[in-house]
């Protein structure tokens, strides 16, 4: 048998859809983690990527910070939290921001930093102040950037969500863990699948996100680029 | 912390490096070498790359314990599945790398080759992807580093790595053992990371001393697309 017939088989059986152990409830809690922890990345990165993006200082540090977030393994970081903090609702949300971050940070960063000088120089000989010049011209030219760390940071906790699972914690990763532990691959499988079509919506919704807040003017200048 | 664990374990460590670096190794080479020639392919024939760089970025998405359950019916617990499933989400840093790359060879190089009377085959072997070397290696480094911290992953099927020490100081509530796993994992990535630039030094002797800004902007553009 293959992974669809198994996920199938356990997907249309009704009890998997209620209850505490339910399919909804699983999702709401695995989006509930998800969503908050993007939610506190963001307010923490963004600012902080503006910053130095339009400062132009501690870029460095910005470019390294993304490059360890990535040597980190999610699955030490995961277990370390649990075992340090105990089972609290902090010990599933700290992971989860300090993986969202780097992406969110150094994205921004990127965005602010690569804006064309000409585009600056020619606000600053507007007139413009320090505020006007960041969110009316930086901030516009480095949403498209901004939007794609966002997504980064969106499948990483997504996907570390699910981990979160291994050391008690539930979401959708229960189904996968509790199934490796007692054998039943159906379960796994059911489990597995939930989790694959979420990671490809949120990824879609991301995507399609990007397209709807690229400005006016740079769709154009694109296009005439082409 | 207790440190005389780390002697009195030093054959278990060698072991689970050894283990972690050949999965973290193969996967990003072998996704390199389906890389290279799907890549040629994007740049021959433009249209082709918005949708292989789709499906790239959708299999990325997945969560990579998700990957793996999913492969698991067909290549087994151990090994093959975690190799597989990690080669797949290589793919998306590996093949705009060597897109990228490969456009970025200048025009009138490419000229003159034909002009000297280099073959397209021969062109492309000694002229541009040696030229394309610098962001090649750029998106390896994002590769190898991500496959060395998933790959401890692996564990939660049995197959052995770094992750052992996550999931044995989770259950023997011995933080050292996480700490450790940890530690090695970063250290592993850096020396990873360390031959690969090492390596692109070799590969690129012209550009000793030079072009260092070219490197830069390629590892760049790497951090901000994965």
């Amino acid at each position: 048998m293959s992974f669809l017939t198994f996920a199938w088989d356990w997907l249309k059986t009704p009890q998997h859809w209620h209850g505490s152990d339910g399919i909804p409830i699983r999702l709401l809690q695995h989006l509930g983690y998800s969503g908050l922890s993007l939610l506190i990345a963001t307010v923490v990165a963004v600012p902080i990527g503006l910053l130095i993006g339009h400062f132009g200082r501690g870029g460095f540090a910005a470019v390294n910070v993304a490059n360890i977030g990535r040597a980190i393994p999610t699955l030490g970081l995961v277990i370390l939290v649990a075992v340090l903090a105990g089972l609290k609702a902090v010990s599933w949300l700290v992971p989860l921001v300090v993986l969202a971050i780097p992406p969110i940070l150094v994205n921004t960063y990127e965005g602010v930093a690569g804006v064309d000088p000409d585009l600056t120089d020619a606000a600053r000989g507007m007139g413009m102040t320090r505020w006007q010049l960041l969110w009316k011209v930086e901030v516009p030219v480095a949403v498209p950037l901004i939007v794609l760390g966002l997504r980064t940071s969106a499948i990483f906790v997504v996907a570390t969500a699910t981990i979160a699972a291994y050391p008690g914690f539930g979401g959708l990763g229960r189904y996968i863990i509790d199934g490796l532990a007692s054998n039943n691959y159906g379960e796994v499988a059911g489990g597995a699948a939930v989790i694959v079509v979420l990671a490809l919506v949120v990824q879609a919704a991301f995507t399609g996100l990007r397209r709807l807040v690229v400005p006016k003017g740079l769709r154009l200048q694109a296009r005439s680029s082409r | 912390m207790q440190w005389s664990w780390i002697p009195q374990n030093w054959t278990l460590i060698w072991q689970y490096t050894l283990d972690n670096a050949f999965l973290g190794l193969v996967a990003p080479l072998i996704g390199l070498a389906i890389s290279i020639p799907v890549g040629v392919a994007c740049v021959a024939r433009r249209w082709i790359y918005p949708p292989v760089l789709s499906v790239a970025n959708a299999v990325y998405a997945i969560p990579t314990l998700a990957v793996f359950v999913v492969l698991v019916p067909y290549t087994g617990l151990g090994n093959l599945t975690v190799i597989i499933a990690l080669t797949l989400l290589s793919l998306c840093v590996l093949i705009p790398a060597v897109v990228d790359g490969l456009r970025g060879v200048p025009e009138p190089v490419r000229q003159a080759a034909t002009a000297m009377g280099f073959t397209q085959v021969r062109r492309m072997v000694q002229v541009e992807l040696p030229l394309a070397v610098p962001v090649i290696i750029a998106g390896l480094r994002v590769a190898v580093v991500s496959s060395i911290s998933l790959a401890s992953l692996g564990q939660l099927i049995g197959v052995s790595s770094f992750g052992y020490f996550f999931i044995d100081g989770l259950q023997r509530d011995f933080p050292t053992e996480i700490y450790a796993g940890f530690a090695l994992t970063v250290v592993l990535a850096v020396v990873c990371d360390l031959l690969l630039v090492g390596t692109r030094t070799l590969l690129t002797p012209w550009a000793r001393g030079r072009s260092r800004a070219t490197g830069r902007s390629a590892a760049r553009r790497a951090v901000t697309e994965a």
